[in-house]
């Protein structure tokens, strides 16, 4: 999978860059540090910036294409900022035959930009994931942490106008 | 000592539908009455029902209370646990018969299951080690650790017959004497917990619902290998078993069953979680390894198998979580117990995460040797709204797809492989006659052309050109000879690739196309999609004596594909509209927005 790299200007705080240089201290001596410390990166940037990449290939001692390998490698990476409200629609198989297909061609639709892209204004980002485990509630989207299920088409519009204003 | 016990499920499922708000409100509503030391509230895993969740139980009565919602509490504190009065109206209705509540297990759910590997499941606290223990939790590993040799260890799993319980079905005991029989300074004991099925949660449940069976188990194998260190590789998309596998071997660290010197017997055995990060292909065993030494998951050729040279070049055993989870019960209850369930070949149960077009939508554990009819109308409660059933799917991206000829084939290892599917981890996912298999096919090329880490080429590019031509068929622009084409390209890709993921990825497609070429068919040759599904084969049309002419779709249509039409209807005042499909783009927004449902696809 194609990953989309942003081209945001980088904006690390002091205090972000002293809890990863934390981080990185934590596993130094760990053999396969690499992929815990992007892990907790990524917890405290929200996406893994070259910067950010740079520093943890420098901390841990490791070459940046190996870390850059890495990161390119596992979805769970973002090499792009998410937005305030993530929305993720599950494409798992139960879902997906319940129609969760509906639900994020209508989610795009609505908010004018595809899977794996944010909005101009930084609020939304759309995702669709793999199986997050609730087939029970199938279809499922989360919103952040929030997550709803049971879903039809219809349910959308709603669920986008719960976060615009907040 | 408490009067009643109310166990709330806190499994992924139910905490979904907000299952920990109950739990706080409960005890918010136990305190106003004063019953806060007399009534105790557990959250507990997954119950398996997770169609009906939130679900909780309060016992002794055994009461089922299910979909509970939060404004449902404060009546069930004082109606059942203040006053003793059942509040009927709420409880799931196949457990009330009459004037009397049903046990639980009579029920059509529960009745057919077995439960070894979920036995815990929906009965503990996961977060509390004493809980385990008072189900004979760690006895096991003490047995192994004072009275048996490994050997005698390794003879016990081989003795039951059980099977890796990830897909393969590669005998556990022969992958423990291999790596057993390998000298070396260090050896690991690996637990694969990165379950990547789309569709499949059982060793999700198993891990939140039960964790300490996995540890146990765990150091089990790493006493019969001769192992001091432990790994398990478990998704990241699970917060919540992430939360209690951590707190689990904290508290077994803190109790002295993990650790050094386990029972003073001077057998050391450590285990470190590590979080996968969202790539299917680690789910193979050796990608797995690769991840876990921090880099990228690909995967490398065998042999040298694990056994030999796994983690960090080291001997090596991987098992999956539902394996770990029959272990302890081996031990404890013998290898005969074990080997009288199940098939010949096949020993003891599985669980199966059911879901897709099923009534009861959640978590089951079968005998082997149970039929899909059982698991899917009896146990499952048959497909939701009357339609009828079109096929069950096994195995996920590496299975196939079963059709309704083979509901009555007893499920083991080897019959699902020799009717074109694969037992896989457990997913099982049922379709109705509203899902087109054409589409099903595509959906898991998508999936693995999505996950292949493009390591070797029949993968890479195979399963590439096999969507592309699945697609192609999906919109009206395939031919007969691509059927053939795609058949030859399939035995290719399964012969050459480097691991299981390639080797298995085009399951879906040849499944389909032995059980429901007809699909196929009439994708190509008429044009149709006989499920209605695939988009680019739909025609919308209006039903001009249902229009009332009031022109909300032509203004809607972003094409301007709908017009006037010369046909006024014999009861309607004005002319109806309709749809030149030449211009239709077929986005739907029509038929969302008529308001007499005058508008059809097909």
């Amino acid at each position: 999978m194609q990953k989309k790299i942003s081209n945001i200007p980088f904006s690390g705080t002091p205090e972000q860059e002293a809890k990863l240089k934390e981080a990185i201290e934590r596993h130094k001596d760990d053999p396969g540090a690499v992929m815990p410390v992007l892990q907790e990166a990524q917890g405290i940037y929200g996406y893994l910036p070259i910067e950010v990449q740079t520093m943890v290939a420098e901390g841990l001692g490791v070459p940046l294409e190996e870390v850059y390998g890495v990161s390119t490698f596992y979805s769970q990476f973002a090499l792009s900022p998410k937005g305030k409200y993530n929305i993720s629609v599950c494409l798992g198989t139960a879902c997906y035959v319940k129609g969760s297909g509906d639900i994020l061609n209508k989610l795009s639709e609505l908010l004018g930009i595809e899977a794996e892209e944010c909005t101009d204004d930084g609020k939304f980002s759309l995702t669709a994931c793999r199986c997050i485990g609730a087939c029970g509630l199938a279809p499922v989207l989360t919103v952040n942490d929030d997550v709803y299920g049971r879903l039809t088409v219809d349910d959308v519009p709603g669920i986008i106008e719960k976060y615009k204003n907040a | 000592m408490y009067r009643s016990n109310i166990l709330v499920c806190g499994g992924t499922g139910c905490t979904s539908s907000n299952s920990l708000q109950i739990v706080d409100k409960l005890k918010e509503e136990l305190e106003k009455h004063g019953l806060e030391k007399e009534v105790n509230v557990i959250t507990t895993g997954c119950f398996g029902l997770c169609a009906l969740g939130p679900i909780m139980v309060v016992y002794p009565e055994g009461s089922f209370y299910s979909m509970v919602k939060l404004e449902d509490i404060p009546e069930i504190v004082e109606e059942h646990l203040l006053k003793g009065r059942i509040v009927t109206r709420l409880l799931y209705q196949e457990t009330v018969e009459e004037d009397t509540i049903k046990s639980l297990n009579k029920t059509a759910f529960y009745a057919k299951q077995k439960r070894v590997a979920l036995r815990n499941c929906g009965v503990i606290d996961p977060e509390k080690i004493d809980d385990y223990i008072a189900q004979d939790g760690y006895m096991a590993l003490g047995k192994v650790l004072t009275e048996m040799t490994p050997e005698q260890v390794i003879q016990t799993i081989l003795d039951s017959g059980l099977r890796g319980r990830g897909g393969a079905g590669f005998p556990t005991g022969l992958k423990w004497k291999f790596a057993a029989a390998n000298d070396a300074d260090q050896k690991y004991v690996c637990c694969n917990a990165d379950e990547g099925d789309p569709g499949a949660f059982m060793d999700r449940s198993v891990l939140e619902g039960d964790p300490h069976a996995v540890l146990e188990a765990m150091a089990i194998a790493g006493y019969a290998i001769g192992a001091s260190k432990g790994y398990i590789y478990v998704r990241a998309e699970y917060p919540i078993a992430v939360k209690r596998l951590q707190i689990a071997i904290d508290q077994a660290h803190e109790y002295g069953l993990l650790g050094k010197d386990i029972f003073g017997t001077g057998f050391d055995f450590d285990i470190q979680l590590r979080l996968g990060a969202g790539a299917f292909v680690c789910g193979e065993e050796t990608s797995l390894m690769t991840s876990i030494e921090g880099k990228r998951g690909e995967p490398r050729p065998r042999p040298p198998f694990p056994a030999l040279k796994g983690l960090y070049q080291k001997p090596t055993i991987l098992n999956n979580v539902e394996t770990y989870a029959n272990i302890a019960q081996i031990i404890l209850k013998g290898a005969d117990w074990f080997a009288s369930m199940g098939t010949e070949k096949s020993k003891g149960t599985k669980v199966f995460a059911l879901g897709g077009k099923i009534n009861h939508t959640g978590l089951v554990e079968i005998p082997m040797g149970t039929t899909l009819r059982e698991i899917v109308f009896e146990i499952g409660g048959g497909i939701p709204n009357g339609k009828k059933f079109k096929a069950a799917q096994t195995g996920g991206p590496s299975g196939g797809c079963i059709p309704s000829e083979h509901l009555d084939v007893p499920i083991d290892y080897d019959n699902l492989l020799a009717i074109g599917s694969m037992m896989g981890s457990g997913g099982l996912i049922v379709m109705d006659e509203d899902n087109c298999m054409v589409d099903v096919a595509k959906f898991f090329l998508e999936f693995t052309v999505d996950e292949s880490c493009g390591k070797c080429t029949p993968c890479r590019i195979g399963t590439k050109r096999l969507l592309e031509m699945l697609d192609k068929i999906t919109k009206g622009q395939g031919t007969m000879e691509m059927l053939d084409e795609m058949e030859e390209l399939c035995y290719y890709i399964k012969a050459n690739s480097l691991c299981g993921l390639g080797q298995t990825a085009p399951n879906p497609v040849l499944s389909t196309l032995r059980y429901f070429k007809d699909e196929y068919i009439s994708h190509i040759q008429k044009k149709k999609c006989p499920a209605g599904v695939c988009k680019e084969l739909l025609e919308y049309t209006i039903d001009k004596d249902k229009c009332f002419g009031c022109g909300l779709c032509a203004r809607k249509c972003p094409v301007g594909a709908i017009s006037v039409s010369d046909y006024t209807a014999p009861t309607k005042k004005k002319a109806a509209y309709e749809i030149d499909t030449a211009k239709c783009i077929k986005c739907g927004a029509c038929m969302e927005t008529c308001k007499f449902k005058a508008i059809f696809k097909g």
